[in-house]
């Protein structure tokens, strides 16, 4: 075992240890957001409920433009809810009376195009979290996102400049830059929506390998159900704009799953299960002359 | 189970640098490189042969052809004859101290009034794409003055500035700080969102924000913005110099004008040519080092 | 019939929003300070260090008032806004061809492009001595000048606008059988309109400003103020006021001159939104 791996077992342990149960368990209470202004207005999500469990992979699917990305926002604190409530563990992060949550990192988004800030290296991005909420020290930072970046296998590429290497590993860093902070949930915006379905496999064998280690409850935004069935403890259908949840599965596939899976009957069972009412959906969202955004 | 766990990968640089250009390549070396490229292709020829037809085309309608129109202009010879002379015929050549004096003094002109501009309208503009608050109260005032050529303000300017160095100085400050004060604020408009709310996730505080995000993402635009700027001032200057100016390429224009010394007016007129460029080429050589990372992107990215 | 109510609430939106507010406010201020400190002698017994010297916006107001009504001044904001439009449509006329074969042919680029950056930087007004010798009248020296200004704007939007087209254009285009021409016509010249109006629109500006001051530094063309024979265009209109040292129609002229340097930028928009509606908003 060398250095770097015996580091990175150390910080693994410390973050078990510190999270014995689970954090992270959002619970959607009746969110209802409209967009627009007196009666002329766009209902975008309507009167959603569901639960993302704690420490799970929960995957929302859904038609583009259906407003699953609003309801991720609402989550992060970029938009408010016209109504309904989102609660934290035991915290409320928004409802009535305080209709937009904070963004905050225990809560990290990442990001549809990717948000590495292209005028810092790669171990500055990874660092950035930590050093502006003066949670450690530069060394400490340092440390740490070293050692985290080798895990993920990213050893290297510190010292260069995001736009010095491919999106598929702008990705990774942009998810280690996002774990360094210790977030209770993980927020991902359809992140692999760019990248070719070769690299896409690769990320999200990589995904897994990150959710493995960490056991950081995740949100996942795709419409890409192969994705979700394939990466999801938790599957929610959604149905085009305004979205509802139409359908929940528990994928009782087991963990750790590795890309053989695709092919076992029991996937299979699921995609049929599913495939009909995404497609009744995605037809719903045709007709309706969705837009791409 | 996968057969190989990506955290036993040798890591992504090692196989980047196996495959092709990387980031190891220092700056000068790329610039070496592009350099080279440069000199490979046919447009340092077809530059020459550009050059050579204007300077051609100059030298035959004044001096070979005679043509009518012409007939009062300096010929290229003459130009550079005056220019390159060591006892000039109307007193101005590289070799006269007084050409270097000129030189001077408008360069020292813009330099003030530049970097008044610049401290100034950068933070000004940063502070109107920032937040909508102040745009709303101070945008208006900012554009209602805009639309007045700064040579308009020559007059009110030599009424409210006594001598004749300020108001010149005011003008050209004037017409730069729109410049740079406008990108500024297109510059931090245009960054993309997603950029200021990772950094809210991951918990930065707004003055971090501004210092963090705003303020490098916005650079490329200011840098444009101030090459755009200096562009301006020499325009103002030049404008405020002809009017009411001592000393001074503007000055030296007018003057060999009115005073009949026409291979002089060329003489200025290719030096601020040369001036401006080199002030403008500063600005972009200073912007590309300030954004390496920018520099790395382009040339590993694109084609051309 | 629904674009106009859009436009007419966008309208009501805009006024009574705190937007239209707080810029009204600010401007307020903005009149109030220079009021004041305008007549800051009288009021505070000792005078603001600049402001003091220019005269008050109430006196400038009554002397626009004044200048409104007297067909002299609208003599020369003609001339002006004459000479700005053809020196801004010689250089289009000019500017545009000339940008797109540069942007079209490489080797035309290549010969062009060096001579075109080296005269670039030489500030308009540097020319006007060079350009009175050469042109036989002082009309066509200012136009001369005047063209050049808007000019190299022009070609610069024009080159990169054509360059930023993408070639899969041309390539669906070629597919299907267009010819050359019907590529220039039906591709190239529709994508580079958006980038001609943006230069347009520069353009248009720095072609008052050099009106302005070539008109101030040539003298106009013929002696008099506005009160005179027919004056010389609003540069010398201005410079005329100071060299009188009346100074309220120093700041009437500049006033004017913004609102016509204001309007011509926004016909220009105006029109070349008109002409790109595939780029307004959907």
């Amino acid at each position: 075992m060398n250095v770097q791996s015996i580091d990175s077992a150390r910080f693994s342990a410390t973050r078990g240890a510190a999270s014995a149960a689970p954090k992270g368990r959002v619970r959607i209470i009746d969110a209802v957001k409209m967009y627009g202004v007196q009666g002329g207005g766009v209902l975008a999500v309507d009167h959603c409920t569901f639960d993302v469990p704690p420490g799970e992979i929960t995957v929302v699917v859904g038609p583009s433009g259906c407003g699953k990305t609003t309801l991720l926002n609402a989550i992060a604190g970029f938009h408010s809810l016209s109504s309904g409530s989102i609660y934290l563990d035991d915290e409320m992060l928004c409802g009535p009376g305080k209709l937009k949550a904070e963004p905050g990192p225990d809560r990290i988004v990442v990001f549809q195009n990717g948000a590495l800030f292209p005028w810092k290296t790669n171990i500055e991005n990874v660092t950035f979290g930590p050093i502006m909420q003066g949670a450690m020290s530069r060394a400490e930072a340092y440390d740490k996102a070293r050692a985290m970046m080798a895990d993920a296998g990213l050893r290297g590429i510190e010292t260069n400049y995001p736009g010095e290497i491919s999106s598929g590993v702008r990705r990774r860093v942009e998810i280690v830059r996002a774990l360094m902070n210790d977030p209770k949930i993980l927020l991902l915006d359809e992140p692999y929506r760019a990248l070719d379905s070769l690299t896409k496999s690769v990320m999200h064998e990589a995904l897994l390998e990150i959710f493995y280690k960490n056991r950081v409850t995740i949100f996942f935004i795709t419409h890409d159900l192969e994705e979700a069935i394939f990466l999801g403890h938790r599957v929610v259908i959604m149905t085009t704009r305004p979205c509802k949840p139409k359908k929940i599965l528990d994928i009782d596939i087991p963990h750790p799953r590795d890309y053989g899976v695709l092919t076992t009957k029991r996937f299979r069972e699921f995609m049929e299960e599913t495939a009909a009412a995404v497609h009744e959906e995605a037809i719903k969202a045709f007709d309706a002359g969705e837009r791409e955004r | 189970m996968s057969e190989t766990k990506l955290s036993d990968l040798a890591g992504i640089g090692a196989r980047q640098a196996e495959r092709g250009p990387t980031a190891d390549i220092t700056s000068w070396a790329l610039t070496m490189h592009r350099w080279s490229q440069w000199l490979q292709s046919p447009r340092p020829y077809l530059m020459l042969i550009g050059f050579a037809g204007f300077l051609g085309f100059w030298y035959l309608a004044v001096e070979v052809w005679k043509l009518p129109r012409f007939a009062e202009m300096p010929g290229p010879t003459q130009v550079f004859g005056e220019w390159f002379s060591k006892d000039p015929t109307y007193g101005l050549s590289i070799f006269t101290p007084e050409y270097y004096l000129h030189i001077w003094v408008s360069t020292r002109r813009i330099a003030i009034a530049f970097f008044l501009a610049t401290a100034i309208g950068v933070p000004l503009g940063l502070f109107l794409g920032w937040s909508l608050r102040f745009k709303q109260y101070v945008f208006p005032v900012f554009e209602l003055l805009r639309p007045v050529p700064p040579l308009a303000w020559v007059p009110l300017a030599i009424v409210m500035f006594h001598g004749s160095e300020t108001p010149v100085i005011f003008l050209t400050f004037l017409a730069s700080f729109y410049a740079t004060a406008l990108n500024t604020m297109l510059g931090v408009e245009s960054i993309d969102v997603s950029y200021v709310r990772a950094a809210s996730c991951l918990g930065a505080k707004r003055w971090q924000v501004f210092r963090h995000v705003i303020v490098p993402g916005a650079l490329p635009f200011i840098f444009t913005g101030l090459q755009i700027s200096v562009g301006v001032a020499w325009f103002s200057l030049v404008a405020g110099e002809m009017v009411s100016g001592q000393y001074g390429l503007g000055y030296v224009i007018n003057t060999s004008y009115t005073m009949v010394r026409y291979p002089t007016i060329v003489i200025g007129m290719a030096t601020l040519g040369i001036v401006g460029y080199v002030t403008s080429a500063a600005i972009r050589l200073l912007g590309n080092y300030m954004m390496q990372w920018r520099m790395r992107e382009l040339s590993l990215g694109a084609a051309r | 019939m629904n674009r106009i109510s859009k436009g007419i609430d966008r309208a009501v939106l805009f006024i009574t929003g705190e937007n239209f507010w707080r810029g009204i406010v600010s401007i307020i201020v903005f009149l109030i300070f220079w009021e004041t400190g305008s007549r800051s002698q009288a009021l505070f017994g000792f005078a603001f260090p600049w402001v003091s010297q220019v005269p008050p916006p109430s006196a400038v107001a009554l002397e626009m008032f004044r200048l409104i009504q007297q067909p002299s001044f609208w003599v020369s904001a003609y001339l002006s806004t004459a000479r700005v439009f053809e020196g801004f449509f010689a250089a289009m006329l000019i500017g545009i061809p000339l940008g797109l074969a540069m942007a079209v042919s490489r080797t035309f680029y290549g010969i062009s492009f060096p001579v075109f950056e080296v005269l670039r930087p030489i500030p308009p007004l540097a020319w006007v001595p060079a350009s009175i010798i050469f042109w036989p009248t002082q009309e066509m020296s200012i136009a001369f000048v005047t063209f050049l200004g808007a000019f190299f704007t022009i070609v610069i939007n024009v080159i990169g606008g054509a360059q930023s087209i993408d070639v899969r254009y041309f390539q669906a285009a070629r597919s299907m059988g267009s010819s050359t021409w019907d590529i220039f016509r039906r591709i190239i010249l529709p994508a580079v309109l958006p980038s001609i109006v943006v230069g347009a629109t520069v353009g248009v500006g720095i072609t008052w400003a050099v009106v302005v001051a070539a008109e101030m530094i040539s003298g106009g063309g013929s002696a008099g103020s506005v009160g005179g024979a027919a004056g010389g265009g609003l540069g010398f209109f201005i410079w005329n006021s100071y060299v009188g040292g009346s100074y309220t129609q120093i700041v009437a002229g500049m006033i004017s001159i913004g609102i016509a340097g204001y309007v011509s930028s926004a016909i220009l928009r105006k029109v070349g939104a008109w002409m790109t509606p595939w780029l307004a908003e959907g």
